[in-house]
């Protein structure tokens, strides 16, 4: 359904976006990652046409976003960043608004209004102005405003931003039960959020993909991915260390844990190990009283950390 | 056809968003007290012992609307671009120009509104004595258009920032200027320079010389092919700026 190739935006002699290519097909939910500032909401900028790309292109299912804006956009929900709504209309004026540039009216429109107001839980404020509104419903006004023509492809930025862990909850929820018949495409800077919702994720750092794939093929990036803690009693680390280090499925030890005679020890595994390194552990360290022995699965914050922060790290060294 | 829907559909909120909030009524009210004022008060409408309104009532309208037109413009795209808005407006499936010509209409009808709630001037003339009714409605017509022309100049310079305030000032001085080209003391020092075509160029940009022709009942299609010029220029301006801002 969308369909991203080169995209590039410069702000000045910023490259905000450069050389973005990836798509979402129906039924995935893709989730943007990515530090503060790395280019998320310039790239969703561009796609939902808000922004003009300075290079490269993007279609909404067929339709080029610059050749035929109005199409594309068509096939569009958009829940822009910080959800801005009309602050001098009720909830009700403005989702009659929205669906009503949306091409629908009469009936239509007012099914729509009631399905969103209904899916979103805005009955109690329907008729308050948004400009009172607390920062969750007007979140979820703004939100309903995006599925209100029932779209095809939905862009979220940010959707879950500001909200408390209910409302995060519930957001996450729809967005999963949507993403079943529509392409999705969500920024977070939340990892917990990748999992939860994503089919697929993307991390962007400085305008550039930097890891493309499913949440698990991602952590199997991590050093974590198949290593294994273990914890020992009565023996002393160095012994410890030095019997794994002569497995040779191990690539690296590190002592985590040293205390009145219980040691913990962390082991990676050399590539290719593929989840063999616990067993080949179990065997080393058989002669010792095993007090746990666990094979750790990769962890997204780490991928995210060593792929994202080199880069944040020179930066700061400059 | 499907254009002009969306186009309504615009207006009809920006329409809705004025008399959501206070400065609606507060903008008519002090607009038919000013002219309630100077036509009575300042403008000697019953010294002149004429069934007229050109003098006392018109000839205020280029000076309340350099004041309160670029109030009721300011917010037109200052406010969206605030609060965000303008995001979600220039992403739905319309184009910028549907955005454009539906705000400037929904203000420009709002002044029209302003404009025929001061009825009770024309009911009052009508009833001490027997003017010219043509030439009231081409004038009311000219007031309309004038009021049109200073709102597209609002509108560039509400594109232009997200502060109101900012929008606010430097309409009114862009509008003082179209103002000012026409105004007789300026005319004069500029015939001091002895040169008719500087003083007939700097004039053909005034407000007041168009304006003039419609006080007298003269349709002119000059002086309506100005204001609409202004009108469009002004409004092909906002679309440039709205794209040129987006594009960084």
């Amino acid at each position: 359904m969308i369909k991203v190739q080169n995209l590039a935006k410069v702000f000045g002699t910023k490259r905000a976006v450069d050389d973005v290519s990836f798509s979402v097909g129906r039924g995935e939910v893709l989730g943007f990652l990515g530090p503060n500032g790395a280019g998320k909401s310039t790239t969703i900028r561009m796609i939902t046409g808000f922004l003009p790309p300075s290079g490269g292109t993007a279609t909404v299912g067929g339709f080029d976003i610059v050749e035929e804006p109005i199409q594309a956009r068509r096939l569009i929900g958009y829940l822009p960043e910080n959800a801005p709504a009309y602050t001098d209309m009720t909830v009700h004026g403005f989702l009659k608004f929205t669906a009503e540039i949306r091409g629908l009216r009469g009936d239509a429109r007012k099914k729509a209004v009631s399905r969103v107001v209904e899916m979103c839980f805005l009955e109690a404020v329907l008729h308050q102005s948004v400009e009172t509104l607390s920062k969750g419903f007007r979140h979820r006004t703004c939100f309903a405003q995006s599925i209100i023509h029932d779209p095809d492809v939905l862009v979220l930025d940010e959707p879950t931003d500001g909200l408390d862990p209910n409302q995060k909850h519930e957001v996450r929820q729809l967005i999963r039960r949507m993403g079943e018949k529509k392409a999705i495409i969500f920024s977070t800077h939340i990892l917990e959020e990748v999992d939860a919702v994503c089919s697929r994720a993307i991390i962007i750092d400085r305008g550039k993909i930097v890891a493309n794939g499913t949440p698990q093929e991602l952590r199997q990036k991590s050093e974590w991915a198949g290593a294994v803690t273990l914890r020992v009693k009565g023996v002393a680390s160095s012994a410890v260390t030095a019997k794994l280090y002569q497995v040779p499925l191990v690539k690296r030890v590190t002592v985590v844990d040293d205390k009145g005679g219980h040691v913990t020890v962390r082991a990676f595994p050399k590539s290719g190990a593929n989840g063999a390194l616990a067993q080949a552990i179990g065997e080393a360290a058989h002669d010792w009283q095993i007090e746990q022995l666990q094979a750790e699965e990769g962890r997204l914050d780490e991928v995210f950390r060593s792929i994202t922060m080199p880069d944040t790290a020179k930066e700061v060294a400059q | 056809m499907n254009s002009w829907r969306n186009v309504w559909t615009i207006t009809k909120r920006e329409l809705g968003a004025y008399f959501m909030s206070p400065l609606a009524y507060v903008f008519i009210v002090i607009f038919l007290l000013l002219c309630g004022f100077f036509t009575f008060f300042v403008g000697g409408f019953f010294e002149r012992q004429e069934a007229s309104l050109v003098r006392p009532f018109f000839d205020w309208h280029p000076w309340f609307y350099l004041f309160l037109v670029p109030a009721v413009g300011m917010r037109l795209w200052a406010e969206e671009r605030r609060v965000g808005t303008i995001e979600l407006l220039l992403t739905m499936p319309i184009t910028a120009w549907q955005a454009i010509v539906g705000k400037f209409l929904a203000s420009w009808l709002f002044l029209a509104l302003a404009l025929v709630l001061t009825f009770p001037v024309v009911i009052t003339v009508n009833y001490l004595g027997d003017p010219d009714n043509g030439v009231i409605l081409t004038a009311y017509l000219g007031s309309w258009l004038m009021a049109g022309a200073y709102l597209a100049i609002s509108c560039i310079t509400s594109a232009l920032t997200r502060s109101q305030v900012v929008s606010f000032i430097i309409s009114l001085v862009v509008c003082l200027f179209l103002i000012l080209a026409g105004f007789p003391p300026v005319i004069n020092v500029l015939q001091q320079l002895d040169a008719p075509r500087l003083v007939d160029m700097v004039t053909s940009f005034s407000v007041m010389t168009h304006f003039e022709g419609f006080q007298k009942g003269v349709l002119d299609s000059r002086d309506i092919l100005f204001f609409l010029s202004v009108i469009g220029f002004s409004l092909f301006t906002t679309s440039v700026i709205l794209r040129t801002h987006r594009a960084g």
